[in-house]
């Protein structure tokens, strides 16, 4: 059973197209270990007999010959995406029993492709959070710990509750969603791939919106060949989504094994930030030197505007997110709590619903978007944005792809940084900027810390360009060798 | 200029107009949905409507090509880039908890309203802006002492609301200028101008100064939603606020309400309250880039305008400015007119439509298209007047029962006996006899007394059933008094 779970999705895909498993067998496996490893937290609701039942339907299929690029293959999803008849809470209070009455368009498109789900994996409020720790339903246990030191590890945030279900063996794969790095983060806290796809290659339709100029969907899996599988599986152009980009998805998988000769590879400068430990700069050295081993150029860059991305995010996000959990007002759906006065419930309902987390980057974002304030802050935000995404645009003109860290530093533990917003949001200060730009961007496991704990390097691509992104990460994944288990 | 006389002499009051529209169209402003009016409550709402989570918006071309057609309509500037943002207040008929509306980049820019104003004098007034908006939905708050009912069928209902520049300067005027830009809409197909189920709608921004003198602070009357009270609310509202200034006192900045049944306005919330909306652009959605010669292709397919029929008719059909104003103001009075003027007298038709047939659609409250008379048979009766058949006063009758029966002229005229007598002799005879029942009018008549013969003629149409020929019977007294 461990053997099953412990597979990869292309890895399930060649033994089910053998017949050598059934995805009965293969999704029984991973029930299994759900049931084993409850204690991680990391699904809100478990469905194991809807996943049989797919599971099954699966089976018929591949004895008609009629599979999907994911036939087959059991997977967890993101409380973000909004499945039909399955709870959907996005990590909140607010919206505890809501059952929505409709399939978000990445998941409608997952099961199209025959992947079967296992269940709605935890996940900060909102996306709000780079630790889980933000979830109304409680953190998820990042599955690895430190050497000699068994206090449980955040699993980073936002996706949490799907890396950790990737890395913990009790999902093959997992959608996530990537706002200013809540893929990447906890990909690397977990010692699995994320993949941010480009803004606008995943539909956000039916996606609980967080800031909707960034939040996009994304896959994280096991290795960089199997997030590719997924991403095909996931993305494609959606007339309901008006920033949903209307280009032909491309066969990922045929980016993996691409040689690198010849790429040239640029290394930001101004990504080298003041104690940063030694350990990052090391690993993001090596993650150079196999590359130009493989025949790839290292090329310094700049990046100028790289230090405004943080403060230009923590303006943007949120001012998008106040308008966007406005809609929780207690009136249609999810929680509602009376009042004597209209005023009343909404403050009851808003004030009970949300958890501090969102309720401060409310009231950040209701803050910069006031009269008064919203050239100071939000205008100047976007400027800021356009700014940084120009550096990018810049760079691109003389490399192919850009090699960072990912985090800047390993996991750390449930509530070290709980009541410290600012080193909180510090974790985001490589994967922003990516996401400010809307560029494609993906974590691989690369290396250990001195602690033990996996830690991830970044690859940044131009927009669209994936597989560019995905040809080099595969390059760093062989490379690294990443054996590593919790 | 009208003023208006206070206790310290005259005031100018200074109008501008915010009307918004609601845009015929298949479906909502950002959704499929239906806009049909009447549906039961909460039938024709989408998950975009309801704002369930994930939900997105998408913007449907066909009330942005209503809203171009509007702009082209206005001879305004058609903003190729315009942008949607987010207004953001919480209120149970909002479900996004915003508005998405165009606030700094409007799809329609500057255009112009040429107003008829009844002195036959025409004025033009600016429109400062149109852009495209949602609408909310509905509370219902008179159902249940403790409970507000949300109907949301409404909900996201295409809107435009259209600007005009603090131009107008009476109720007279303003009351002139929704009309027609009522008219217009219509006319373009792109609003169906029904005030009484809230597809036309308009607040008015009033200000009073001495005339000529720097502008004073507005007040904003909020959902007016006839004509007649925007007139009543405009009077009230001008006259409080003279009143106010005379007193020593100072006009508010504030939203006000007008209760019809008072006939006041009253305040509503002053500016400290006011909402601070949050505006930005919705990022769900991309700025709005339209193609030039897509606008163009709309332009070829505007209709003939009020302004340019009018023109028309004035030099095709030698019609009054007047005359021509009250038949371009609806599409369907003009089409009836141009029909029935197909060889016939024009002129004639013009005013038997403005006039006898106005009055009689009022009447029975029927509209154009189900009049019984159709353009052509009311062309064949005037017709009939001219070539002498009857006379204007038989007309008159065969109208009504042409009317209520929807018969043609010549079958009633022959079926009643109405043919006009020009038997010279006949009338002759009548002539004679009347004269000799009324010897002292007919000697006041023979010794020239003009003042009698307009009494004669009436006895003698009188004695013929008004069947007599007028023009004759004048000819014949005349030749006897000759005689």
């Amino acid at each position: 059973m461990s053997e099953l779970t412990s597979l990869r999705i292309a890895e399930a895909r060649d033994l089910l197209e053998k017949r050598q498993i059934s995805s009965h067998e293969l999704t029984a496996a991973h029930i299994a270990a759900m049931e084993q490893a409850r204690a991680l937290n990391a699904y809100l609701v478990e469905t194991p007999e809807r996943a049989l039942k797919d599971a099954d339907a699966s089976d018929m299929r591949r004895k008609k010959g009629e599979t999907g690029l994911m036939d087959g293959i059991p997977v967890g999803i993101k409380d973000l995406f909004c499945t039909e008849g399955v709870e959907t809470t996005a990590g909140s209070r607010i919206l505890k029993g809501f059952r929505p009455p409709y399939e978000s368009t990445v998941t409608a498109n997952l099961f199209k492709n025959g992947a079967v789900m296992l269940g709605k994996t935890n996940m900060d409020e909102f996306a709000m959070g780079s630790s889980n720790e933000t979830s109304a339903f409680g953190p998820v246990e990042n599955p690895w710990r430190r050497e000699g030191d068994n206090r449980p590890l955040v699993p980073g945030g936002s996706s949490g509750g799907s890396a950790a279900a990737v890395a913990a063996r009790i999902a093959m794969g997992a959608t996530a969603s990537d706002t200013g790095g809540s893929i990447r983060q906890p990909a690397a806290f977990c010692g699995i791939v994320g993949l941010k796809p480009t803004y606008g290659r995943c539909s956000r339709w039916g996606m609980v919106a967080f800031a909707s100029s960034l939040d996009q969907a994304g896959p994280m899996a096991r290795s960089v060949r199997d997030s590719a599988i997924m991403l095909r599986a996931m993305a494609g152009f959606d007339p309901r989504d008006s920033t949903s980009a209307d280009l032909p998805v491309p066969d990922f998988e045929a980016a993996v094994g691409r040689d690198v000769k010849g790429l040239r590879i640029g290394i930001p400068r101004e990504y080298r930030v003041d104690g940063m430990p030694a350990e990052i700069e090391a690993l993001w050295k090596k993650g150079c030197d196999w590359l130009t081993a493989q025949g790839a150029t290292a090329v310094e860059i700049s990046l100028p505007h790289t230090k405004y991305a943080l403060p230009t995010y923590y303006i943007v996000a949120p001012a998008e997110a106040s308008s966007n959990l406005a809609r929780y007002d207690g009136v249609r759906y999810g929680l509602r709590k009376d009042g004597e006065t209209l005023e009343e419930m909404y403050e009851n309902t808003r004030g009970q619903g949300f958890g501090a987390e969102v309720r401060r980057r409310i009231l950040i974002g209701t803050y910069v978007l006031s009269a008064g304030y919203y050239d100071a802050y939000y205008l100047k935000a976007q400027r800021v944005r356009a700014l940084i995404a120009r550096d990018f645009a810049q760079a691109f003109e003389n490399v192919d792809a850009i090699l960072a860290p990912t985090t800047p530093s390993d996991a750390f533990a449930i509530g070290d940084k709980a009541d410290d917003p600012i080193a909180m949001y510090l974790n985001d200060v490589f994967t922003v900027p990516a996401s400010l730009a809307g560029l494609p961007a993906i974590s691989v496991p690369a290396g250990l810390s001195a602690a033990g704990l996996p830690l991830g390097l970044q690859v940044i691509g131009k927009a669209f360009d994936e597989e560019c992104v995905l040809c080099i990460a595969a390059v760093l994944e062989a490379e690294a060798d990443f054996k590593a288990r919790p | 200029m009208t003023l208006i006389e206070g206790r310290t002499g005259s005031w100018e009051v200074v109008i501008g107009l915010e009307v918004h529209a609601q845009v015929v169209s298949n479906a909502k402003l950002f959704s499929g949905a239906s806009t049909a009016f009447g549906a039961e409550p909460n039938t024709q709402v989408s998950l975009v409507d309801a704002a369930m989570p994930g939900m997105l918006p998408v913007i449907n071309e066909r009330a942005v090509e209503q809203a171009v057609r509007t702009g082209l309509g206005l001879k305004a500037e058609i903003n190729l880039r315009s942008v949607f943002d987010r207004k953001n207040y919480f209120y149970p008929d909002l479900p996004q908890g915003y508005q998405i509306s165009q606030y700094l980049q409007p799809i329609v820019g500057k255009g112009e309203i040429v107003l008829d104003l009844p002195e036959g004098t025409t004025r033009t007034v600016g429109i400062t802006r149109l852009h495209l908006e949602q609408d909310a939905g509905k509370s219902i708050h008179d159902r249940d002492p403790h409970k507000t009912y949300v109907d949301l069928n409404r909900s996201g209902v295409a809107l435009m609301e259209i600007v005009s520049e603090p131009d107008l300067r009476s109720a007279e005027e303003a009351a002139v200028y929704l009309a027609k830009l009522r008219s217009i809409l219509r006319y373009l197909g792109t609003c169906d101008g029904n005030m009484e189920e809230g597809s036309l709608r308009c607040d008015a921004n009033v200000s009073v100064r001495k005339p000529g003198g720097p502008l004073n602070t507005r007040c904003e009357i909020k959902n007016l939603n006839s004509i007649r009270f925007l007139r009543q609310a405009i009077d009230y509202e001008a006259r409080r606020q003279i009143v106010l200034i005379e007193d020593g006192g100072k006009v508010v900045q504030e939203t006000r309400l007008f209760d019809s049944r008072k006939g006041e306005t009253r305040s509503m919330r002053s500016k400290e309250f006011a909402h601070d909306y949050r505006y930005f652009p919705d990022p769900d959605l991309l700025p709005l880039e339209l193609d030039p010669d897509w606008v163009e292709r709309i332009k070829a397919t505007l209709p003939e305008l009020p302004d340019q029929k009018k023109a028309r008719f004035q030099a095709q059909y030698g019609i009054s400015p007047e005359v021509a104003d009250v038949l371009v103001a609806e599409r369907e009075h003009a089409e009836f007119f141009e029909e029935g003027a197909k060889g016939h007298d024009a002129k004639a038709i013009a005013n038997w439509i403005t006039g006898d047939l106005f009055g009689a659609l009022h009447r029975t409250g029927k509209s154009i298209a189900e009049a019984p008379i159709k353009a052509q048979s009311l062309g064949r009766l005037v017709d009939l007047i001219s070539d002498g058949t009857i006379s204007g006063r038989i007309a008159k009758d065969v109208f009504d029962v042409m009317f209520d029966t929807g018969r043609e002229a010549t079958d009633i005229i022959a079926e009643r006996g109405l043919k006009q007598v020009t038997d010279t002799g006949a009338i002759e005879a009548v002539v004679d006899q009347v004269l000799a029942a009324n010897p002292k009018q007919a000697e006041q008549f023979r010794s020239g007394d003009q003042k009698v013969v307009g009494w004669l003629v009436g006895q003698v149409m009188k004695a013929s059933g008004g069947k007599a020929n007028p023009k004759l019977v004048n000819e014949i007294l005349r030749k006897k008094a000759g005689a």
